[in-house]
């Protein structure tokens, strides 16, 4: 973990409700993708605890929903805008682990850290796979980005507006070859990931946090070999390991 | 030159500042950012008899002061701690530290009390009488001066060591409860706990916490961490950790007028992970630019006579 000064050097809207934030300095403590990053914003007490999507040596992308007062407030940040952030946090995926034929399934705002993954994965040769979830076609986002790197994509839609009419489980189905399994989404759907998928796997998680660096307890949830704080120990779970 | 150094039951400490119970965890976290031994001392995880999970998440709420936690008291039993977690704190933390006790019965207080005692590292026994958040524990024997004097009494027939009880300020009449546990053998009491709130999610309308209610810390308690404090130094005699809300060293200093011997610092510890570093790093020049050359002698400065 690494506490610093970003500035905001883009801050715009990709689809309903959900915008991209990239902002400059130092990342160097972001060693994984999956990791997280907590940004003081002015007015809240508590820290906005945010996935990275994607990271460079002088810049990292978020991409974050509105859901309540602080990201709300964050969709009002200019840029130029000076945040206080602690960097690197939470274990991330573990990329060495994929196999050839890398499956990723994310839904909604559990989309953005799998950006960061795909790319990684393909720049090893692999052949990755990605089934994005949402819930009708105005709130898609990232699937371009994705077919840019090379991934091929399968859209579902809740409400059948784009891409397969169902839920990313009727988009896995149509995956057969896949070697492991990397997925990142609101609980209701890891558990049905959960329930389909045929590999070992990674599983990241969301919890309100206190602290985000494993001070405060705030986060933790049991798992097969004891109790694991999200923010500190996960947010990225093994299959193997999960307790619903 | 300004003087820092406090004596809290005894034992002297470089600064008056300790990260408080539950926001610090066994102090790994913060030694990989900076030298812990910096600081007073700190208070370790709150320690229960047998390991805890504590209550089902969502247990983090915010609120324009602070925070709400109902985390429950999470540890993973005395024995673990003791034959874990503190051969790994000796490594990184060498002065004296300031043990954390629950208990949901006055004998477990006393057990786990006995088993930390023997502890070469533990300083002072901080004895929780107030945790909100479990059932049937914590709090229950805080609320009233004579429960909190049957903690006091068991635990001072177990150890020598420096006893504080930490007090909650639901209590009806806090420094009628201070007085009983110095009464009863306290050597210090520590003050405040949070105090219970709650939130209600309005998309969902129901309580944002799954423990429906939790403890409110932050600087939104701070007033009412100075009142209680303010209250209790007039009713005792033994030394008091003062805590609730601190976030600068003008709070510390504030809180040693009122009448703390030494300072808690929680909440604020979880959202700027430097901010005990920084309170300590700032206090002398605040001191100076108070014209106070000695924190001891600032102890209960704001009372008349």
């Amino acid at each position: 973990m690494k506490q610093t000064t970003l500035t905001v050097v883009e801050n715009t809207r990709l689809a309903d409700g959900i915008y991209r934030l990239r902002l400059a300095g130092n990342t160097s403590a972001i060693t994984a993708p999956g990791q997280f990053v907590n940004l003081k914003l002015s007015g809240f007490f508590l820290r906005r605890p945010i996935s990275v999507c994607d990271w460079s040596d002088e810049e990292l992308t978020l991409i974050y929903k509105v859901l309540g007062h602080g990201t709300e407030a964050m969709t009002g940040m200019a840029v130029g805008t000076e945040l206080d952030v602690l960097t690197g946090l939470g274990n991330g995926y573990d990329v060495s682990r994929s196999g050839e034929h890398p499956l990723l399934v994310g839904g909604g705002v559990g989309i953005p850290p799998l950006y960061g993954l795909a790319k990684r994965l393909v720049a090893q040769g692999k052949r990755v796979t990605a089934v994005l979830g949402f819930n009708r076609k105005s709130e898609i986002f990232l699937a371009e980005e994705f077919r840019a790197l090379g991934a091929e994509v399968i859209i579902a839609t809740a409400d059948g507006s784009a891409g397969i009419h169902g839920l990313v489980t009727d988009g896995m189905a149509a995956v057969s070859d896949y070697t492991y399994l990397y997925t990142c989404g609101p609980e209701p759907m890891l558990k049905a990931v959960y329930a389909d998928c045929k590999t070992s796997a990674q599983f990241s998680f969301e919890e309100r946090m206190g602290c985000g660096f494993g001070a405060c307890m705030g986060c933790s949830c049991e798992t097969k070999y004891g109790n694991k704080r999200i923010c500190k120990d996960g947010p990225v779970l093994e299959k193997e390991e999960i307790v619903w | 030159m300004v003087n820092t150094k406090v004596t809290l039951c005894g034992i002297e400490m470089d600064n008056p500042i300790i990260p408080a119970s539950g926001t610090f965890g066994f102090g790994y976290e913060f030694a990989e950012l900076y030298d812990i031994n910096m600081l007073g001392t700190f208070s370790f995880k709150g320690t229960t008899r047998e390991p805890r999970f504590g209550n089902p998440t969502p247990r983090i709420a915010e609120y324009a002061g602070g925070l709400l936690n109902a985390v429950g008291l999470q540890n993973p039993g005395v024995n673990a701690v003791i034959e874990t977690e503190m051969p790994k704190l000796k490594q990184v933390f060498h002065k004296p530290v300031m043990a954390n006790i629950s208990g949901f019965s006055v004998a477990e207080y006393a057990e786990v009390c006995e088993k930390l005692d023997a502890q070469e590292q533990v300083g002072w026994l901080e004895v929780n009488i107030s945790c909100p958040n479990v059932h049937g524990g914590g709090a229950a024997f805080g609320a009233e001066p004579k429960s909190a004097a049957e903690v006091t009494k068991a635990v001072r027939a177990v150890t020598k060591k420096p006893i504080i009880l930490k007090l909650s300020p639901t209590a009806a009449d806090i420094a009628a409860v201070a007085k009983a546990c110095e009464d009863a053998g306290a050597d210090g009491v520590s003050l405040i706990n949070t105090l219970p709130g709650m939130r209600i999610d309005l998309k969902r309308r129901r309580p944002l916490l799954a423990n429906t209610t939790g403890g409110m810390s932050g600087p939104g308690m701070f007033p009412l961490a100075v009142r209680m404090v303010y209250q209790v130094y007039e009713a005792v005699s033994i030394p008091i950790v003062g805590m609730g809300g601190v976030t600068t060293a003008e709070d510390v200093i504030e809180l040693m007028l009122a009448g703390a011997a030494a300072v808690g610092v929680g909440a604020a510890n979880l959202v700027e992970p430097y901010a005990c570093k920084t309170i300590i790093e700032d206090l002398p020049a605040v001191m100076e630019r108070y014209g106070m050359d000695d924190l001891t002698k600032i102890i209960g400065g704001a009372h008349h006579g």
